[in-house]
C-alpha cells in the first residue's frame, strides 16, 4: 500500500506539489549538504567499496581474475603472521587509546574546572603540539629514547644507569608512547567539550547529598562526561590501528602492525586482493573492538549508583 | 517551633575581592522555624544561604548549625540539604535513584532504602513515578524530586533557593500551600530565599529583608508588612505612599508629626528613633485609603481627583492628585462598588485612619566598596 502510495507520487508529480518540496526546508538542507555529501561518497565511500570488492578477487601476475573467491580471507586470517600482526595492532592500539584516555582526562578536567578566564589559553596550548609536523613529531621520540637520546644521557647524568639502555627505542613500547604523545590533544578536546557540558549544580547537589569531592566525581561527574571519553576512545583507538608512520620509525621489528604488511601488498608484494582483505579484516575487527569498550564503559558506568 | 536556636549566624562577612557580599550579618533561626530571606538580587540572599549549605566560606564570621560551628565543616559534613533553584536532578538517574542518591552512604538494607524513598515519593505526591527519568518529568515534578531527594535525608535543616521561581504563577501558588502544609509536617527548620514578598509573607514565619550585603529588618510577616522599620523595606513589600512630615513634638513611646494634608498625626515610636533634622518620612499603604462614595461620612476625609487609573480585574489602582501634596497617592479598592468605572479627572473624596501611617527611619547609607 505504501508502495503503492509512493508510486503514484513519483508517477504523477503535480507540479505546485514540486514547487512546494522545493522551498521546503528538507529540500534547502539536502541542498545545502549535498556539494559535503557529493565529495565524501566519491573520496570515502566509494574507496571503500573498491577496497571491499578488490578483497573478492585474485591477482594473477599483472591482470586481476575477477571471480570471487575466499582465498584472501583465508590467508589473512589463518597465516600466523598476519593473526599476529592483527593482534598486535589491536593490542598497541587498546594499549593507546587507554592510556590515552587516561592522561588526557586529568587535563580536560583540569582545564575545564580549574581553567578559569584562561581556558582558551590551556586549550591553545593543547593543541601547539599539533602545529609541527607528524613526521617531526615521531622522530623527536626518536632523539629523546635513542641510544644516545636525551633519556638515556640524562639518566646516566642523574647515576641512575651507567651506560645507555636500549630497550627504550625499536619495540612496541615506543609506538605506544610516541602514539599516547601524537593523539593526547584529540583525546583532551572532546573530553573538555563533555566537562564544559556538567551542570556545576549537579555537582553541588552531589556534594549536598553527603558525596566527598572524590565520590561525586565517580558518581556525577564522570558518568555525565562519559560521552566525551568513549568519543575520545574512538578517534583515538580507530586511527593507530592503522597507523604506518610511527611503527616504520620507531618500532623495529618488534612493533611492526598491521599497516605495513598492508603496505607490502599492495607495495612489493604486488598483491592488491590480499592487501585489501587485510585491510578490510581490520576495518572489522577495529569495529568489533570499539564496540566492545564502548559497551564495557557504558556497563562499568551505568552500575555505579 | 520551640525557641532553641538551630542556625546562629554571627558577624558574618564575605568579600568577592573588593566586593562585599555581606555585610556584618548576624541572626538567629528556630528550631522548626519557616525563615525567609528577602531581598532583591545581589542583595546576599543567596550568599547567605549557600554559606549555610557550605558552598560559600565567608570571609569572617562564624554559623553554628544546632550549636556546632560549621564554617570549617564541607557540605557533605553538615545537617543540611538544599533544594536547587535549577532542581539540579541527576539527568543519569531516574526518579527513585535521584532520592536514593543520598541514602546510599548510609549504607541501609535494600527494604529500608526502599521503604524511605517510597516515603519521600509519597510525602511530595510522586508515588508511582520513580521509573521516570529527570527529562520526562514537568516542572512541578521536578521541583518535588528535588524535595524529596532532600527530605529523605532528614536533615536539620532544608535551605531552598528561589525553589518556587520557575513555576507558572498557579502552580507555584500550589507549591506554596504544600510547601508549608510539608513544613508543618515534618517540622525541620526551612530556610527559603526569595526575590517574591507575596511568597516570603505567605509562607514564612519570620522573614529577614537584607539590602546590599545586609539585614534590613527581621520580623514576622505581618509586622514587616505593617511596621516596615525603613523606606527600603516598606518599597519592597509592596505599594507604599511616602510623606515627608514635621515632627511637632515626641513622647515615651510616640511621635506627633504634622503630615501634610493629613493634619497631626501621632504615630508609633521606634527603638532608637533621632529625628536629626526635625523632618521624617512616614508612610501609609495605598490599601489603607478607602474611597468614599455619595453620602459616606468619615472622620478624616480627603479631596483629590483623579490623575490615573489600571485594572487588575479584583481591584482598581487609582493615582489620586491632591492639593497641598507633592506626590500623588496610590490606592487600591476593590471592584464591588464601580471603582473600575471612574473617569480619569473624577473628583472623589477618600477616607484615612490616622493609626495607619508608620513611621520610617532613613536607610543607612550604602557602603559597598
Amino acid at each position: 500500500m505504501t508502495a503503492a502510495a509512493f508510486g503514484a507520487v513519483a508517477e504523477t508529480p503535480s507540479p505546485p506539489r514540486r514547487r512546494a518540496w522545493m522551498r521546503s526546508e528538507e529540500a534547502r538542507g539536502l541542498a545545502m549538504v549535498s556539494p559535503t555529501f557529493l565529495y565524501a561518497l566519491a573520496l570515502l565511500f566509494l574507496p571503500v567499496l573498491i577496497v571491499i570488492a578488490y578483497s573478492f578477487w585474485t591477482q594473477n601476475y599483472l591482470d586481476i581474475d575477477r571471480t570471487f573467491t575466499l582465498e584472501n580471507y583465508r590467508q589473512a586470517l589463518t597465516e600466523p603472521i598476519y593473526r599476529d600482526l592483527f593482534v598486535r595492532s589491536l593490542w598497541i592500539s587498546l594499549t593507546v587509546s587507554i592510556v590515552t584516555v587516561v592522561f588526557s582526562y586529568p587535563v580536560a578536567w583540569f582545564i575545564s574546572f580549574h581553567g578559569g578566564v584562561h581556558k582558551n589559553l590551556w586549550l591553545f596550548l593543547v593543541t601547539v603540539p599539533c602545529w609541527t609536523s607528524y613526521l617531526l613529531r615521531v622522530m623527536s621520540w626518536k632523539i629523546i629514547l635513542g641510544y644516545g637520546g636525551v633519556m638515556n644521557t640524562g639518566l646516566i647524568s642523574m647515576g641512575l644507569i651507567d651506560k645507555p639502555v636500549t630497550s627504550l627505542l625499536y619495540n612496541s613500547n615506543a609506538v605506544v608512547i610516541t602514539l599516547v604523545h601524537s593523539w593526547a590533544a584529540f583525546a583532551i578536546l572532546p573530553i573538555y567539550v563533555s566537562l564544559q557540558k556538567v551542570d556545576r549544580t549537579l555537582i553541588e547537589a552531589a556534594r549536598d547529598l553527603g558525596d566527598s569531592r572524590v565520590r561525586a566525581f565517580f558518581r556525577v561527574t564522570l558518568p555525565l562526561s562519559l560521552p566525551g571519553v568513549i568519543s575520545a576512545f574512538l578517534i583515538v583507538m580507530i586511527p593507530t590501528v592503522g597507523d604506518y608512520v610511527t611503527p616504520r620509525l620507531v618500532g623495529g621489528k618488534d612493533g611492526v602492525m598491521i599497516a605495513t604488511a598492508i603496505q607490502a601488498q599492495f607495495g612489493k608484494g604486488a598483491n592488491w586482493p590480499l592487501g585489501a582483505a587485510l585491510s578490510v579484516t581490520t576495518m572489522i575487527l577495529v569495529s568489533l573492538a570499539a564496540a566492545a569498550v564502548v559497551l564495557a564503559l557504558k556497563f562499568t558506568v551505568r552500575r555505579i549508583k | 517551633m520551640s525557641d532553641r536556636a538551630m542556625i546562629q549566624i554571627e558577624k558574618v562577612s564575605k568579600f568577592y575581592g573588593i566586593y562585599m557580599a555581606l555585610d556584618d550579618v548576624s541572626l538567629s533561626i528556630g528550631e522548626g522555624e519557616f525563615f525567609s530571606l528577602l531581598g532583591p538580587s545581589g542583595c546576599g540572599k543567596t550568599t547567605l544561604l549557600r554559606s549555610i549549605a557550605g558552598f560559600e566560606t565567608p570571609t569572617a564570621g562564624e554559623i553554628y548549625i544546632d550549636g556546632v560551628p560549621s564554617l570549617a565543616l564541607p557540605p557533605n559534613k553538615r545537617p543540611t540539604n538544599m533544594v536547587f533553584q535549577s532542581y539540579a536532578i541527576f539527568p543519569h538517574l531516574d526518579v527513585a535513584e535521584n532520592v536514593a542518591y543520598g541514602l546510599k552512604r548510609l549504607k541501609l538494607s535494600p527494604e529500608e532504602e526502599k521503604k524511605r524513598v517510597g516515603d519521600a515519593l509519597d510525602m511530595v505526591r510522586l508515588s508511582g513515578l520513580g521509573q521516570r527519568k529527570a527529562h520526562e518529568l514537568s516542572g512541578g515534578q521536578r521541583q518535588r524530586v528535588a524535595l524529596a531527594r532532600a527530605l529523605v535525608m532528614r536533615p536539620k535543616v532544608l535551605l531552598l533557593d528561589e525553589p518556587l521561581s520557575a513555576l507558572d504563577k498557579k502552580l507555584r501558588e500550589e507549591m506554596q500551600v504544600e510547601l508549608r502544609t510539608l513544613q508543618k509536617a515534618v517540622g525541620i527548620t526551612f530556610i527559603l530565599v526569595t526575590h517574591d514578598q507575596y511568597e516570603a509573607l505567605a509562607l514564612s514565619d519570620r522573614i529577614a529583608v537584607m539590602f546590599g550585603g545586609r539585614i534590613a529588618q527581621i520580623a514576622s510577616p505581618k509586622e514587616i508588612y505593617q511596621r516596615p522599620r525603613t523606606r527600603k523595606v516598606a518599597d519592597f513589600l509592596g505599594g507604599m505612599n511616602f510623606l515627608n512630615a514635621k515632627v511637632l513634638g515626641e513622647q515615651a513611646n510616640a511621635v506627633s508629626v504634622d503630615a501634610a494634608r493629613f493634619g497631626a498625626v501621632n504615630l508609633v515610636k521606634p527603638q532608637g528613633f533621632a529625628a536629626a533634622s526635625g523632618h521624617v518620612t512616614v508612610g501609609i499603604r495605598p490599601e489603607r485609603l478607602r474611597l468614599l462614595w455619595d453620602d459616606d461620612r468619615a472622620p478624616h476625609e480627603l479631596t483629590g481627583r483623579i490623575e490615573n487609573r489600571a485594572y487588575f480585574g479584583e481591584v482598581t489602582h487609582l493615582t489620586v492628585g491632591i492639593d497641598g501634596l507633592e506626590q500623588p497617592l496610590s490606592m487600591v479598592e476593590t471592584n464591588n462598588f464601580g471603582a473600575d468605572d471612574l473617569p480619569v479627572g473624577a473628583e472623589i473624596r477618600l477616607a484615612y485612619d490616622p493609626d495607619a501611617f508608620v513611621l520610617l527611619a532613613e536607610d543607612p547609607p550604602v557602603s559597598r566598596v
